[in-house]
């Protein structure tokens, strides 16, 4: 498995390439070295993915985990030392081929997309940098070459949110962004820093003996990793950055804040899957509970909103959610019954990237025909853009949870792993999931059906995208379609096992009554031209209507505790006695500094005899000095 | 002893060849003969740093000659640095005035080189003594190579006067040596030194005779004259290669010869450390002349390698070789950069020169940019790695209040040396130095030096084989 290296090499060449000498090259050029790059990284993450799982087992009936590679980067002590290498195992491959699926396709997207642009080639250069980073991340052996990536991978994205770097609203979103995450990563650091001081290593597997010492300290320390993988994948409160990102362009948000690094939370736990069920279950637990809180939280923003890129972004986040709460709901490592929600949280990982990318490069597809984002421009597009359509109805069905598609499969094992944990929580994840019916079908509405906007449609009739553009949507609905019948069960499970997915039809069939009731909702609501019940609804609910829409105040709130409490009780005094205590400080220790060498400059007089009576001097003086001491 | 075992000297053995093939070229090329020459030292010195590439121990002449491996990759080391030196000598060299003499420069270089060798790896004091003064004299005509020009004169015997003055001390505490001990064999010695009032004069003695090669303040006066009148190669060449021999030749004989007197030279070495950075930095900040600056700059960045000696352990002697790398390799930027805005100016080596450099050479501000902020040790440049192991194992050998005011000098450095950032990006300028194209062995030196600036900090590689050949 040596040739795993290309596929963290091979981008970060292409980054190279492009970062140095892209500006020389033409868009056509940057544009092939950065998608065949990425092609021949997806065909080398499919190859090893089939040699991974064709693998023998070992004899306790798991897939081994393997080490292609691993060298010790920076030695702290004799035990302690970051490495920096390759992990494979099942999750880390299963990361590698979804990212590498919707990266590629995202690539070969941009194409279309982008054409044009200024800054084609920062473009490319930008996501392989991207790609690097994240198949960096999943691969780690260490927690600390997963935070070294993590960080890229936020670097990454703070540079293609802030893509348009001319206008105000993409610099403030990157920059929310980067600060918001940033300021999670530090609990993650800490919670590194706590890991590593109290497990005498950064692997993920540290020894029984330092594991009994450390007692109460490791549920500590994942707890503050949580925080971490909680700012990248949005969870609530730390959601606020995921909506605004939606600033960059849209093949990115697909990428970045659907499909990969969002889940980078949702993988952080599973990696350390092992630890919070053995050690700190109630952590696990909180996870839960977080996520659930999330999913709801988001999924009734996402009601409201207008904005076709927020609502998708408002879905991310709810499906997200879900990912952590059946992660959350384990208590034991038995894949049959304690420990469904991992395969199905990872399940609903896979499926949902490849059908939320669809989602938002439909979205793509739309914003490219109508120039704007916002639903009331749109309208009766499904006359013009067909295979748009189409894709994008499979994906909404998709997410809603309709058989045969892929996240009907998904959701229905974290919704029995919710059951098996308690009833409230299986209950409570069915009625978003009813919502998440709902909300989408209403976005499906307000795109395809509804009112069309003629004036602005015969300003500029919409068309279908090129076949640069519409390939990944073929392809990405083709996948959606098949992936509920991977026998997803064989190759990720909680302890390695084989596991058959099997449908609880009590759960399943009350699923699909419930996601088949929200979409005849949204249908009786949005399908018509004329949309009476919803305008009355606001009407009536105009209060909830506009906090929903406002999404609940969350962004004031947070502005009100940074720019009113922290910045004015703490930050204010603080600027004050940096300037006028710490600056002038330095400011005297400058002009002494300046002084005393204006003093001292006559000494260099460029006499000689001057030179050695301070030579000879000196060495009686020290002389002196040392005999006397 | 058997006579074919001086070919186990091959270090030596090799620079002495290479020597010889340059003097005989020199006689034999037709003049004018500076490029071709140029060509072949470089070409040689090449030869000779793949023959030494691998370190070996070496023991000779009854003790007399004793080569660990880390001196024998300090030799190539220094080897490396002065073929840099050579590579940015060709324009200079190419001038009217001095192309008649090329041959001379590298014949005089390799000689003092080969003095530096036999310094670095004595096995007493007699030898120890012979290589410095192979080592000084040569220098000494280096010095006053431009004869005619009134600075280099100036220099010339600036630098000859003081460095005999040294040398007179430093022989006057060696005979104190012999007088208590009976022998100038660093094997014999350590037992026979304990520290005796005579043997600590006699140690002072010596250590202000390397501590003038190393321009430690108080024996550094003679060394912003002599930088600012030497051509710059030279000066270049003085600033880290010489520099680079005496602070090993230093540690290794403090810890190996006066290891019992360990109490009295690490107080020594921690006041004279204070005074010389916070000395230097003074006097550097008021600097608008770059060669005299960097002679100052020198100065402390000599106050900063005394502490991997202060250290005195294993990781010291490794953070020390490791720290005189970096220095040959961010030092020779700079000097390589004001030798070729020097040579296209006729002769200007102010920080005026500089102002608005960015606009019209980009490629050399950003040369000069990442030396000096490697010399101030900005991460992740070399220099911060370099100036981090150094402090790390000062501070492991608990001398944390030498560390502490080295660290807050560094801050002043950090300032006068962004002075020249600044000049070169901020300032404006009517007049900046036009565009201009220096000769391909110079972008190669230049080239080679910030891989080296780049590079060395980021591959853990080199300092582990350090560490490695220390421990040996």
């Amino acid at each position: 498995m040596d040739y795993t290296i290309l596929i963290l090499v091979l981008p970060m060449l292409s980054f190279l390439i492009l970062a140095l000498a892209g500006m020389k090259m033409s868009h056509r050029v940057s544009g092939l070295i950065g998608t065949l790059s990425l092609g021949a990284v997806t065909v080398l993450s499919y190859l090893t993915a089939f040699v991974y799982f064709t693998a023998e087992r070992t004899a306790e009936g798991v897939h081994s985990s393997m080490i292609p590679l691993n060298f010790e980067w920076l030695p702290f002590t004799n035990q302690l030392h970051i490495d920096m290498g390759i992990l494979l195992d099942p999750i880390s491959v299963l990361m590698l081929v979804v990212i590498s699926t919707v990266s590629f396709m995202v690539h070969i997207y941009s194409f279309g997309y982008m054409k044009g642009e200024i800054g084609f080639q920062r473009y490319y250069a930008f996501l392989s940098l991207f790609t690097f980073s994240m198949l960096g991340l999943v691969v780690a052996t260490n927690i600390f070459q997963m935070y070294v990536f993590w960080e890229l991978v936020g670097v990454s994205s703070y540079l293609l949110i802030g893509f348009y770097y001319t206008k105000p609203e993409a610099i403030a979103a990157s920059k929310k962004a980067f600060i918001v995450t940033r300021f999670a990563d530090l609990g993650f650091l800490i919670g590194i820093l706590i890991y590593g001081y109290y497990m005498k290593t950064f692997t993920f597997t540290p020894s029984e003996e330092q594991l009994m010492q450390a007692g109460m300290m490791l549920p500590w320390a994942l707890g503050l990793m949580f925080i971490g993988g909680a700012g990248k994948s949005a969870m609530f409160p730390l959601h606020i950055w995921l909506p605004d990102a939606m600033e960059g362009p849209t093949p990115v948000s697909a990428l970045i804040h659907a499909a990969t690094m969002v889940v980078a939370g949702v993988y952080l736990v599973a990696r350390m899957f092992p630890l919070f069920i053995a050690y700190a279950p109630q952590t696990l637990h909180i996870v839960a509970y977080v996520g659930m809180f999330t999913a709801f939280y988001a999924a009734s923003v996402a009601c409201v909103q207008s904005d076709i890129k927020r609502v998708l972004a408002f879905s991310t986040i709810s499906q997200i959610g879900f990912m952590m709460v059946a992660l959350g709901v384990c208590t034991g490592t038995n894949p049959h019954d304690t420990g469904l929600g991992y395969m199905a949280g990872m399940f609903h990982l896979f499926t949902h990237a490849m059908f939320k990318a669809l989602l938002f490069l439909g979205a793509g597809c739309i914003i490219h025909a109508v120039h704007s984002n916002e639903m009331n421009t749109m309208g009766g597009l499904r006359k013009y853009m067909p295979i748009t359509h189409i894709t994008f109805l499979i994906a909404c069905l998709a997410i809603a949870g309709i058989p045969p598609f892929s996240g009907f499969f998904s959701k229905d094992e974290i919704l029995t792993a919710c059951f098996n944990f308690s009833p409230f929580v299986g209950w409570g994840m069915t009625i978003i999931a009813g919502m998440t019916a709902f909300y989408m079908f209403r976005l499906y509405y307000g795109i395809f059906w509804g009112k069309e906007n003629k004036e602005l449609h015969a300003e500029h009739v919409p068309h279908e995208s090129p076949l640069t553009m519409t390939f990944p949507l073929m392809f990405l609905a083709l996948v959606t379609i098949c992936a509920g019948f991977i026998p997803f069960g064989h190759f990720v499970t909680s302890n390695g096992e084989l596991y058959d997915i099997h449908l609880n039809w009590v759960v399943a069939g009350t699923s699909i009554v419930v996601a088949i009731a929200a979409i005849a909702l949204a249908t009786w609501m949005y399908a018509r031209e004329e949309q009476p019940v919803p305008a009355m609804l606001a009407r009536r609910f105009s209060k909830l209507h506009r906090a929903a829409y406002k999404r609940f105040y969350m962004d004031e709130l947070w502005l009100f505790v940074t720019k009113k409490i922290i910045f004015r009780c703490v930050s204010a005094p603080l600027a004050w006695f940096d300037r006028h205590v710490i600056d002038q400080f330095m400011n005297f220790m400058a002009w002494s500094t300046n002084a005393a060498g204006e003093e001292v400059q006559p000494l260099q007089n460029g006499r000689i005899q001057s030179y050695t009576m301070w030579f000879f001097g000196g060495v009686i003086v020290l002389s002196i000095m040392l005999l006397l001491i | 002893m058997d006579v074919t075992m001086i070919f186990s000297m091959q270090n030596e053995l090799s620079l002495i060849a290479v020597l010889v093939i340059v003097l005989l070229a020199d006689l034999i090329l037709k003049r004018p003969n500076h490029k071709a020459l140029q060509n072949l030292t470089c070409v040689l010195m090449l030869i000779h740093i793949a023959l030494n590439v691998v370190p070996q121990t070496v023991d000779l002449f009854g003790g007399m000659y004793h080569s660990t491996p880390m001196a024998s990759a300090v030799k190539t080391i220094l080897s490396v640095g002065t073929l840099l030196v050579f590579m940015q000598s060709g324009q200079w060299l190419g001038r009217e005035d001095t192309q008649h003499k090329a041959g001379e420069f590298y014949v005089l270089t390799l000689s003092t080189l080969l003095g530096m060798f036999f310094m670095v790896s004595a096995g007493s004091f007699v030898m120890f003594y012979v290589g410095l003064e192979l080592a000084s004299i040569p220098m000494a005509c280096l010095v006053a190579f431009d004869k005619y020009r009134h600075h280099s004169a100036e220099a010339g015997a600036k630098f000859i006067l003081n460095s005999m003055f040294s040398s007179a001390i430093m022989l006057y505490g060696l005979s104190f040596v012999y007088g208590t001990c009976g022998t100038t064999y660093f094997a014999d010695l350590p037992q026979l030194l304990t520290g005796t009032p005579l043997q600590i004069m006699a140690m002072v003695f010596f250590f202000a005779g390397l501590g003038f090669k190393l321009s430690l303040v108080p024996f550094h006066m003679w060394t912003p004259d002599t930088y600012q009148g030497a051509p710059t190669p030279v000066s270049g060449y003085l600033s880290v290669i010489s520099k680079g021999a005496a602070a090993f030749a230093l540690m290794s004989i403090l810890l190996k010869v006066f290891g019992n007197m360990v109490d009295n030279w690490s107080l020594l070495l921690s006041v004279v450390i204070v005074i010389t950075i916070t000395v230097a930095n003074l006097f550097a900040i008021l600097q608008e002349n770059l060669k005299r600056f960097m002679a100052y700059s020198s100065i402390s960045q000599a106050g900063y390698i005394m502490l991997a000696v202060l250290a005195g352990s294993e990781q010291g002697m490794s953070s020390l070789v490791y720290y005189i790398v970096v220095y040959i390799v961010a030092n020779l930027a700079v000097f390589g950069v004001i030798g070729a805005v020097e040579q296209q100016t006729g002769g200007k080596v102010d920080r005026d020169t500089y102002n608005g450099l960015y606009r019209t050479n980009p490629k050399l501000t950003f040369v000069m940019t990442l030396a000096l902020f490697s010399l101030a040790g900005i991460p992740p440049f070399a220099g911060f790695f370099s100036k981090f192991f150094v402090f790390a194992s000062a501070f492991h050998s608990g001398y944390w209040i030498v560390v502490f005011l080295a660290l807050i000098n560094t801050i002043i450095s950090l300032y006068y040396y962004l002075l020249i950032v600044k000049a070169m990006y901020i300032t404006p300028s009517d007049a900046p130095v036009p565009t201009f194209r220096t000769p391909r062995m110079m972008r190669a030196s230049l080239f080679l030096c910030l891989l080296g600036i780049v590079l060395l900090g980021i591959c853990s590689g080199v300092f582990d084989w350090l560490t490695d050949l220390s421990v040996r």
